[in-house]
């Protein structure tokens, strides 16, 4: 539920680093089964530089809306287009198809929780 | 929301929610289920196409019986309790005097003058105490009878199809808004065609400890036409498709009647009633606002509970509930806004998170079934 190879957030964001300076970024499991269906991705535009914490998007279930926040400063170079049609793709593989941005990243990772801290934050927030 | 759930209340379901793998919210001091793994969306297009069962046993039901069951209840509500024949329900509210809502309920005619009232259940103990406070001057009874009721929803076109076969009662002859006693599954239930979600369907009343039962045996027998357990999510979007008003939302202790578009439940000619003369005021002197219906018109542009309705930078009004649309495929709301503005293909804006967008106002409901 929550891969060893990523980094999250407190907030429920993901942070792939592909070890070339860019990362993917996207929601986990969890927040998507908080927010059920997905409906609408808000993403900022390719070019966009965001510092770590900032608001860089919305999610939008059904139900309520999310922000998303960039779990590291970086710039955006690819989003994923493909959720403007598909948003159900953030339910269904949140950390596969449903990636939200690719960035660039211009600061460290400090702050992130490893899988194991997050999968702690986790268990004490759904008890 | 500091609410544990342990100090939540619980219908006689929890239990089989949970088995069901249903995520449980706080919902007005409740701890029901929201939605089941299916979600939201598909739990939706059962009940329009096939039939989904809700738990709604956190209604509350209050029976006033006696001499003068009928005057009491005449009095505290609009519509004309007179006219309901024996076997019959309908929509109605309690109103203060200036003709704001105490809550909207149903009332179900069970005799000459004995009566089932069914309210909201985050305003069940506030509407016992309002009849209760009305109740002394007339000579009958009232019971709050919520703790020991369950209540069961069958909803969406199929729901006939799979409820006959557990019931020797005739369910076709039963009309829509009209009920009567029987067996289903064995076990005893008042049986109701009525509904909050603008499909065909029934309503089932049984005792609280039969509950779990009821709902098993309808899910079964269901469930090979596609009979899913539908949540208070799928509830929401459904009503609000049909502009079915949600306490809270749509109508409350500061919006009257006549301006939440349910002057066809008042009947200033019936008599008194308490918030008669305020409604017989209004009608003269029309309300500055007016509850619409309207669509953002950018995909991106979800609109929600209680934002602000904007026009050239001022707040004219403000979103009672919006959502996106399952059915309808768009950003759909509902809102207050001045009269004036209230037609058909006006434009307004929504301020979402601080972004004014642009809506149409459109005709309700959004959805309505064919029949």
């Amino acid at each position: 539920m929550f891969p060893a190879d990523l980094k999250y957030t407190k907030d429920h964001e993901w942070l792939k680093p592909a070890g070339d300076g860019t990362a993917l970024v996207g929601i986990t499991q969890y927040a998507q089964d908080a927010l059920g269906d997905v409906v609408f991705v808000d993403l900022p535009g390719v070019g966009d530089a965001f510092a770590a914490g900032e608001e860089f998007g919305t999610v939008e279930s059904v139900k309520t809306v999310s922000e998303l926040n960039m779990p590291a400063a970086g710039e955006v170079v690819d989003v994923n287009a493909a959720l403007a049609d598909h948003p159900e793709a953030v339910n269904e593989d949140p950390y596969g198809k449903g990636w939200m941005v690719k960035v660039k990243l211009t600061g460290d990772l400090a702050g992130l929780l490893d899988a194991k801290a997050y999968e702690a934050l986790v268990s004490a927030e759904s008890h | 929301m500091s609410t544990t759930a342990s100090e939540l209340m619980k219908t006689p379901l929890n239990a089989a929610h949970r088995a069901l793998n249903a995520k449980m919210v706080d919902f007005g001091g409740w701890d029901m289920p929201v939605q089941y793994p299916g979600g939201i969306i598909a739990e939706h297009e059962a009940v329009r196409t096939r039939a989904g069962l809700f738990d709604v046993s956190h209604m509350g039901e209050i029976r006033v019986k006696g001499p003068d069951a009928l005057a009491l209840v005449e009095h505290l509500t609009p519509n004309a309790v007179a006219k309901l024949a024996i076997g019959q329900v309908h929509y109605t509210a309690f109103l203060y005097e200036n003709g704001t809502f105490v809550d909207d309920l149903l009332v179900y005619r069970e005799g000459e003058q004995e009566f089932l009232l069914v309210v909201n259940a985050g305003n069940s103990d506030k509407d016992f105490a309002w009849v209760q406070q009305h109740a002394p001057a007339y000579d009958c009874t009232v019971v709050n009878e919520s703790p020991a009721t369950g209540q069961i929803a069958l909803q969406g076109p199929l729901s006939i199809g799979i409820l006959q076969p557990l019931t020797r009662t005739p369910l076709d002859p039963i009309g829509y808004y009209f009920f009567t006693h029987g067996e289903v599954a064995g076990i005893k239930c008042l049986i109701s065609r009525t509904g909050y979600t603008g499909e065909d369907g029934f309503e089932l009343y049984c005792a609280a400890s039969d509950t779990e039962r009821l709902w098993n045996a309808v899910l079964e027998a269901g469930r090979p036409q596609g009979l899913v357990p539908t949540g208070l999510g799928c509830r929401n979007t459904l009503r609000l498709e049909c502009k079915m008003a949600l306490y809270g939302h749509e109508i409350d202790d500061s919006i009257h009647a006549l301006e939440a578009g349910l002057g066809w439940i008042v009947k200033l000619d019936k008599g008194d009633f308490v918030g008669r003369e305020a409604l017989l005021a209004a009608k003269s002197a029309p309300s500055p606002r007016k509850l619409v219906g309207f669509k953002t018109l950018e995909k991106r542009d979800i609109a929600r509970d209680h934002m602000p309705v904007v026009l050239g930078g001022t707040k004219i009004g403000f979103v009672t509930s919006a959502a996106p649309s399952p059915t309808c495929g768009i950003n759909l709301g509902l809102a207050y806004v001045p009269t004036e503005l209230a037609r058909i293909g006006g434009r307004i804006q929504i301020e979402i998170r601080g972004r004014a967008v642009d809506a149409e106002i459109i005709p309700t409901p959004f959805y309505k079934r064919t029949k």
